[in-house]
């Protein structure tokens, strides 16, 4: 998150909640609210959440506006003495049953114009198939014969043992870190074909404004593209319960420039040609068995 | 009949009861069973709470401190059950069973043994379930939603799971049976329809959504059942099953069942705040069609508790839509409540305390809930801790708030004695200001990206973890005030006569309190049904 994002959420959610956090970078006080994101349509989500929120607020006001005004001028120890008459106003019921009406519909149409670009997943020009399993991500490139399995990185999982005396703190990036990330291009629309080995997961990173289930047996699609002067590190976690390490199976995007990625693509593809490819493995990294991609 | 039965001589009452465990085991009595009812509600609420405070204390730093994660995510299993269908049901079926009879001028429940039963298949089915916690493999782990093939992994507590969710199931049913046999056929003449109490027509429609949707959760887990047991494959891809199925059975009985965790609440505020407002409830019949269209509404909604599951376009733009259309009738009944109060003269014992902190906190959970029914912004907010916030904010302060609304604003009724408002005003400041310091940091949690359901967060969490702990400490230790109100009561305190409040309108304040053992053994004449009736 940017700190320019960062203020303004700030300044939005402190605006709502009224909550005098103090917006500290280094703490998490300052963590009150969706991130923009890196995409176009991440951004899309963040204004839809923005407009919507900005609704209710307003609604929020009147509402509880005319709750305080009740609570403070109707007060029997004031001597307020009850209209019991009203009972009944078909103009006053009327406007408040059709005016939320057309507060919904102009919020629905922007909605469901993000919803269906969301769901294009024509043009795609990269696709890798991800596999939840229990408890990390296989990721597979299915057009140039790269696959490799993501987990927990060493260093989260010896400190997210029970009572393992290592301050998380102290953990670079604590249960958001992975031994092998994805690796994508900038500027690139990135089709994901989602599906799982055992149970339902759900691929989740918050910058891209992708959320999709894991399930076994059916593949789903979503899509990204990051903004070309976005390279960098994105993080996310697996968001449908899974079992018992379903907190310890994070995402980490590696956004590279082009060239970076087809770099890394093109050494990727010879390592795991050679037979002996464990040994090609990263320092760190988990073994992983060499043969055991579904890549064609 | 010119006088109500207001001054009935003890000796007139045909008041036969069994003493000594009898009297509770044979109970037939409504009263009786709503008492074993409340007391059991109030006993499942405490281990829910114990168990929310157990996850809070796991999550109030990062790093695992306490509980292994298989334990943990039985705990957030557990209280969800515990909570949902041992603390809020059977605490509406306890009210209902005390109120509805005496508000509809009758003398007992239509089906007084159906009733026992009813009551007693819980403790059976509860024992099941928190037995559960003792056996090889621990109690459930998959979220109370039981999603295959996460569910079909579970330990030897999985049978006892799925039979203890049936026996809950046939219990409700039961119940609800009986209350809308009650209430068609047990009237007093002259307590027609559109004459009846908010809370009776809310439970009305409370009990018809039970019966309709109770029967497909006892579907669903049966199917998980035999995918466990006897090889068939409902809910598995490899044999020609699909796991997104369970999850559209589920859901098309879990929506409805939020409005029957919800329903009755709304009429307990349509009662309480008309009487400490000293004005008649504002858009009555309004208020019963918003009812009516909720429930309906309730069985076309149900995926969006599902966003990203993977439906086509046209599904999620519907179920999106119709989602949201939920807050017209909903919003109704919120301005109908705050036009209640307008040019009312209100006052601030301990109901309507709850009613109001209901009414702002209830509408906070609704605001947030139409965020949720925007689908792009579901994608983010799904399965993070601001669904959590969601859901707390209209079962906590919603269906919770409301209940004890209805036990404060009865309890002279149902004791003959005024309890201690001084301390049940404490009670209801602590519960209104540690459930915010509890749930509303869960709000920026969310949307700062904790998924919901972990045990350990990543470290930029930490401080609204530990706010929302603090909270959670101090709410579920505020709540020990509450038994002991109500027993301090029970044993003594300040005679009230029929009426406990100066505003209450409704047939069981035409009642003495306590009231008689039968309550109305001949029906209240239609001049006292009037009187009641105040819209």
């Amino acid at each position: 998150m940017t700190i320019r994002a960062k203020l303004f959420s700030s300044a939005t959610a402190l605006g709502a909640a009224a909550a005098g956090a103090p917006a500290s970078a280094a703490s998490g006080w300052g963590d009150l609210n969706m991130p923009r994101g890196v995409t176009e349509i991440s951004r899309k989500i963040y204004d839809l959440h923005m407009t919507i929120f900005w609704v209710c607020v307003a609604i929020g006001v009147l509402v509880f506006g005319a709750m305080i005004w009740s609570l403070i001028a109707y007060r029997k120890s004031r001597g307020a003495v009850a209209d019991v008459t009203l009972v009944h106003n078909t103009k006053v019921e009327f406007i408040w049953t059709v005016v939320p009406v057309f507060i919904l519909i102009a919020m629905a149409v922007p909605a469901a114009r993000t919803l269906v670009e969301i769901e294009d997943t024509s043009k795609t020009e990269l696709t890798i198939k991800v596999t939840g399993f229990q408890w990390g991500w296989q990721y597979d490139y299915l057009d140039d014969g790269v696959a490799f399995f993501s987990h927990l990185d060493r260093a989260s999982n010896a400190a997210r043992e029970l009572l393992s005396g290592i301050d998380p703190n102290t953990v670079d990036h604590y249960l958001l870190n992975v031994d092998n990330p994805l690796v994508v291009p900038v500027a690139t629309k990135v089709r994901l074909l989602i599906t799982a080995a055992d149970v339902i997961h759900s691929w989740w990173v918050p910058a891209f404004g992708v959320k999709k289930d894991a399930i076994p047996g059916f593949v789903n699609e979503a899509w990204f593209r990051v903004d070309a002067d976005q390279p960098g590190l994105y993080r996310g976690q697996c968001a449908e319960l899974c079992g018992r390490d379903h907190g310890f199976m994070p995402i980490v995007v590696d956004v590279r420039s082009k060239a970076d990625f087809a770099a890394w693509l093109k050494e990727k593809a010879a390592a795991q040609k050679e037979p002996a490819a464990p040994a090609t493995a990263p320092p760190g990294a988990t073994p992983v068995p060499p043969g055991n991609t579904t890549a064609p | 009949m010119a006088e109500p039965l207001t001054h009935a001589a003890p000796h007139e009452d045909h008041d036969h009861k069994p003493h000594g465990w009898r009297r509770w085991v044979y109970a037939t009595n409504h009263k009786d069973i709503g008492t074993m009812y409340l007391i059991f509600a109030c006993t499942m609420f405490f281990i829910g709470g114990l168990l929310a405070m157990l996850i809070r204390l796991e999550l109030f730093r990062p790093g695992l401190q306490f509980f292994d994660p298989q334990l943990f995510n039985s705990f957030t299993t557990m209280h969800a059950l515990i909570m949902i269908f041992g603390a809020i049901m059977p605490g509406w079926t306890g009210l209902a069973n005390w109120m509805i009879p005496m508000q509809v001028g009758a003398p007992d429940m239509a089906l007084p043994r159906l009733n026992n039963l009813s009551f007693w298949i819980l403790p059976f089915a509860f024992t099941l379930l928190l037995g559960s916690l003792f056996v090889p493999g621990g109690a459930p782990a998959g979220g109370w939603t039981m999603y295959p093939p996460l569910v079909l992994q579970t330990g030897a507590s999985f049978p006892m799971l799925i039979f203890s969710i049936h026996l809950m199931g046939a219990s409700s049913i039961l119940g609800a049976i009986n209350v809308i046999v009650t209430i068609m056929n047990m009237r007093a003449p002259g307590m027609t329809l559109l004459r009846m109490p908010l809370f009776v027509w809310t439970w009305l429609i409370t009990a018809y959504l039970l019966i309709a949707v109770m029967p497909v959760l006892a579907g669903a887990v049966t199917m998980l059942l035999t995918d466990h047991f006897f090889g068939t494959t409902f809910f598995t891809a490899a044999g020609g099953g699909d796991p997104v199925m369970f999850q559209h059975i589920f859901w098309f009985f879990g929506h409805p069942e939020v409005y029957i965790l919800i329903l009755p609440a709304f009429g307990i505020i349509s009662e309480v705040i008309p009487t400490f407002s000293r004005k008649p409830l504002f858009g009555y019949e309004a208020m019963v069609y918003a009812v009516a269209s909720i429930a309906f509404l309730s069985f076309i909604v149900w995926a969006h508790h599902m966003f990203t599951v993977g439906m086509p376009l046209a599904a999620q733009l519907f179920f999106m839509l119709s989602t949201m259309l939920i807050a017209v009738p909903t919003g109704v009944k919120v301005f109908n409540w705050t036009a209640t109060m307008w040019k009312g003269s209100l006052s601030f014992e301990p109901p309507m305390l709850f009613a109001l902190a209901f009414l702002f906190l209830f509408t906070i959970g609704g605001f947030s809930g139409l965020m949720l029914a925007i689908v792009p912004a579901d994608y983010q907010y799904q399965d993070t801790y601001f669904v959590v916030a969601h859901f707390h904010y209209v079962l906590v302060p919603g269906s919770i708030f409301g209940m004890m609304a209805g036990v404060y604003y009865w309890l002279p009724k149902w004791t003959g004695h005024m309890y201690d408002l001084r301390l049940a005003t404490w009670h209801f400041w602590l519960s209104a200001i540690f459930v915010n310091v509890l749930f509303f940091p869960q709000h920026f949690l969310g949307l700062a990206g904790m998924p919901r359901r972990i045990p350990d967060y990543a470290v930029q969490f930490t401080d609204w973890n530990m706010v929302s702990s603090i909270g959670a400490f101090g709410f579920g230790l505020s709540q020990l005030l509450f038994p002991y109100i109500i027993w301090k009561c029970v044993r003594g305190g300040e005679r009230i006569g029929n009426k406990a409040w100066e505003g209450a309108h409704g047939l069981e304040w035409e009642l003495p309190s306590p009231p008689p053992y039968h309550s109305w053994t001949e029906p209240p004449s239609d001049a006292v049904i009037a009187r009641g009736a105040a819209h």
